[in-house]
């Protein structure tokens, strides 16, 4: 149920000097994939300045997401990890080094999405091994995509 | 019993919390109705709500509720939330 993942949409080893810096890398992750535009990256931090770190939602872990909207070309999903990871001021959970990012075309829509999600991240091991990955067919075990 | 998962953009974060939720309570053993709602909507969603579970980094924009705020760190540690469920239903 989560959406495609292309090589475009997945980046090992990135490199971010802070948060906004690793939201960006997963946004260009998104559009590179086809789902989003620039516009909606802006968006996905727009929402961490407005309501804070909330995003980050396990240790070491954030899910970068907003609204739909039109910038939102097709539902889409990235992965991203971090070299280095950064700190987006969450009191628990801080620093990040896996980032994923969600876009949906429909409210209704991300519910199966992010349902596999859950399933996939309750298994606690999921995060460290996400961060430690070298290879994209690794990430896509993690995430039960299967080719 | 009444139980909203709130956000700051209503999708995502508060669905997962939702699931996730609805889990726990299915291990106490407690019926509610759990519901997903961005923080913006949360004075109307949880008007009549018991519990409102969400982040530490929202508590502050949720503002006044009669219901418990029940904050979660890890969204994914069913272990975490089943425990504090049980102190805010019990």
């Amino acid at each position: 149920m989560l959406p495609p993942l292309p090589e475009s949409a997945i980046r090992l080893g990135a490199a971010a000097t802070d948060w906004q810096d690793a939201v960006r890398l997963c946004g260009a992750a998104l559009r590179d994939s086809g789902a989003t535009t620039d516009a909606y990256t802006e968006r996905m931090i727009s929402v961490i300045e407005e309501f804070g770190a909330y995003v980050v939602i396990a240790p070491g872990f954030a899910l970068a997401h907003a609204r739909p909207g039109s910038d939102v070309m097709t539902d889409g999903l990235a992965v991203v990890t971090l070299a280095e990871p950064v700190r987006f001021g969450h009191p628990h959970n801080d620093p990040v080094s896996v980032i994923i990012g969600l876009a949906v075309t429909t409210t209704d829509e991300h519910v199966g999405a992010v349902a596999t999600l859950a399933n996939v991240f309750n298994d606690g091991a999921v995060i460290p091994a996400l961060a430690a990955a070298s290879d994209d067919e690794t990430v896509r075990e993690l995430l039960g995509y299967t080719s | 019993m009444k139980i909203v998962a709130i956000c700051g953009a209503g999708i995502g974060t508060s669905a997962i919390l939702k699931l996730n939720a609805e889990r726990a309570l299915e291990r106490l053993g407690v019926e509610a109705r759990v519901s997903a709602t961005d923080v913006a909507s949360v004075g109307a969603a949880a008007s009549d709500a018991q519990v409102i579970l969400t982040s530490p980094e929202l508590v502050k924009h949720i503002g006044a509720t009669n219901a418990d705020i029940v904050v979660i760190d890890n969204y994914f540690d069913l272990d975490e939330i089943t425990a504090k469920l049980e102190i805010a239903v019990g």
